[in-house]
């Protein structure tokens, strides 16, 4: 058990994380808690592909002449790219969110959906 | 010109992005360009995708190395009879709904945002025919990322406040599916050290009975079941087709959900292949999801009193059928699926184009407003019946060709019971479409008036001339499906 916990350590916290990001995003109204809980679940995964990249051994993929083994580089260069999406999705949802306060004065989600069922329909802004 | 053509598979994907980054820069200068740069630039793209495809035709795949790495190391931009097939699709819909923005977006969009909304256009038909060409899984995240952000962007562009909260959630939701989609791609990494799709197919059927892979195809199937809205996982879609500007949901309807499709039967067929999805019993699983999209789509379609909404919900039970053919895995079921790709987005598109121009010219979004408007705009009504006979899958329009082989599909898989679901579908689908059609030419006419340009016809009847034309001559797109269905069926299609 110990062993299965240390050996596998940063796959069970990678699923961990996953999960409380998975729940804050389906279970959270506010819009904003739901972005943290989309960015804890994108976090997991980058921890995930770091994970895979690491060789038992190695050092960081710098050419160093100490050096016998070298961690992959490939997967850090995907997550690196991932981190790129991450960021933007993010950047484009608070975007959003601006604009929905603006639009219907609050980010609470339960909120929203009273507004729109009892509200005008009408152009905002 | 050599130097031109032997790059085309990379021009199909940089020419829409490099326009996007000029067209707020032109847009500077005069604000007649981007739209003239839209057209220019997708029928480019339409150009070369046709050639891409009569030379896949001809003379095989073709494998594009991007500077000239040698896969499985660099990204390769594959071209077989599937992308080019889908990569026409797309090229032709997006330069038929460019042809067809400038006219709507006038009252959907912003003034000072039009410029932006023509280089998002460009983004996500970039992203779209990325992942359609591409042969990198990982390049394959990247591209879907890159048209899922700007249909994110697109959507909320419209002056709806309710378009926000759906832009929002599809934005939760694609980011959950294209987060279990780079999940898949690192458990396979994981095991096979590649992502190049070809160098995966030839790697993966040692480890078959491996769990990792096992979980891999099950990240990958929900991870693009979302994206392509298959019900139940569809509650994004209705909301985001009502919400979104005309021109954006007749793209999104007609490509957004096809691509996804295809990026579902790639992955699936091409990557792993038919005898491990056998082995899983993939098939059984989608065709009762398929089958409850089918009935589920149409009925909630007919309980709805907005025409958008109605379209959208029209759209879930059309997904079922593409996805259908991809569940009875057999060569007929799929060319009825392949098929479909092309059918819907020839009649989805058309009716969205349809229904823009009616809320653009009139400003009535409800069915009951429609009443009567068969005399004021004849042809846009004709459109709109020839692509409502064609959802029915009335025989002479493309409708019926992709039902029909799904059907014969089912009888040859020996899962009769697949058919009624189709008929039955086919019946709730005239109740939708029927009530319409009659009373724009049956009722009385409302007083409406109408107002704008007829410009937008040209596109929109173009799309709906072809839902005849391909369901007459239905043997020139169905052979290409054909073939492309028997190369994902005999080992792998790269």
């Amino acid at each position: 058990m110990v062993e299965l916990i240390l050996g596998k350590f940063n796959y069970l916290i990678a699923i961990a994380l996953a999960m409380i990001g998975f729940y804050a995003m389906i279970a959270k109204s506010n819009l904003i808690k739901k972005i943290i809980g989309m960015n804890i679940f994108q976090t997991a995964v980058f921890l995930f592909y770091i994970s895979i990249g690491k060789v038992h051994g190695g050092t960081a993929p710098i050419v160093w002449d100490k050096a016998v083994l070298y961690d992959n580089p490939l997967p850090h260069v995907l997550i690196l790219t991932a981190i790129v999406v991450s960021v933007s999705t993010t950047a484009v949802a608070f975007a959003l969110i601006i604009r929905i306060q603006k639009a219907f004065g609050t980010i609470e989600e339960d909120k929203i959906i009273e507004i729109k069922r009892n509200g005008y329909k009408g152009d905002m802004e | 010109m050599s130097i031109i053509t032997s790059n085309f598979p990379v021009l199909l994907v940089i020419t829409p992005l490099i326009v996007a980054v000029c067209i707020p820069l032109l847009g500077r200068i005069n604000k007649r360009i981007p739209p003239v740069a839209a057209v220019v630039s997708t029928a480019f793209t339409l150009m070369v995708s046709i050639i891409l495809l009569s030379t896949a035709l001809d003379s095989g795949p073709i494998s594009y190395w991007l500077g000239n790495w040698a896969p499985p190391w660099g990204i390769e931009y594959v071209v077989d009879t599937l992308s080019g097939f889908v990569l026409v699709v797309v090229a032709f819909m997006a330069l038929m709904v460019a042809l067809y923005t400038p006219g709507t977006i006038r009252d959907e969009v912003p003034n000072d945002k039009e410029t932006t909304f023509y280089s998002l256009y460009m983004l996500l038909v970039a992203g779209l025919l990325g992942i359609v060409i591409t042969g990198d899984v990982f390049n394959m995240y990247v591209f879907i990322e890159i048209s899922s952000l700007a249909g994110y962007a697109l959507i909320a562009s419209g002056k709806k406040r309710e378009a926000l909260t759906a832009s929002f959630n599809y934005l939760i939701l694609g980011t959950v599916g294209a987060t279990f989609f780079i999940i898949g791609v690192g458990l396979l990494y994981m095991v096979t050290g590649t992502l190049n799709m070809a160098d995966l197919a030839s790697r993966l059927p040692e480890i078959y009975d491996s769990k990792v892979v096992l979980t891999a195809f099950a990240f990958f199937s929900v991870g693009l079941s979302l994206k392509l809205a298959l019900f139940p996982l569809h509650i994004w879609l209705p909301k985001v087709y009502t919400n979104a500007p005309s021109a954006v949901s007749s793209l999104m309807a007609a490509t957004g959900t096809k691509v996804a499709a295809y990026a579902l039967i790639r992955i699936t067929l091409s990557v792993f292949d038919v005898e491990f999805s056998r082995s899983v019993d993939f098939g059984s699983i989608l065709l009762v999801l398929s089958c409850a999209a089918i009935i589920a789509g149409s009925v909630l379609a007919i309980s709805q009193t907005n025409i958008k909404m109605m379209l959208a919900y029209s759209s879930v039970g059309q997904v079922g059928y593409i996805v259908l053919g991809l569940a009875l895995l057999n060569e007929t079921a799929l060319t009825g699926s392949l098929i479909h790709i092309l059918n819907h987005a020839l009649m989805k598109g058309a009716l969205f184009m349809v229904v823009g121009i009616i809320v653009f010219r009139t400003g009535v979004e409800e069915i009951s407003g429609l009443r009567g408007l068969g005399r004021c705009m004849p042809f846009t009504m004709a459109a709109f019946t020839i692509a409502s006979l064609s959802m029915i899958g009335v025989p002479l329009t493309v409708g019926f060709i992709s039902k029909w082989y799904l059907a014969v599909g089912a009888v040859e898989a020996g899962m009769w019971y697949v058919v009624p679901v189709i008929l039955v579908s086919s019946v709730l689908t005239a109740v939708y479409f029927w009530r319409i059609v009659e009373g724009i030419y049956f009722g009385k006419a409302a007083n409406v008036t109408l107002k704008g340009p007829t410009g937008l016809l040209v596109p929109t009847m173009i799309v709906a001339a072809l839902c005849v034309v391909f369901g007459v001559a239905a043997s020139v797109p169905v052979s290409v499906a054909r073939l492309a269905a028997s190369a994902l069926l005999g080992g792998g299609g790269m």
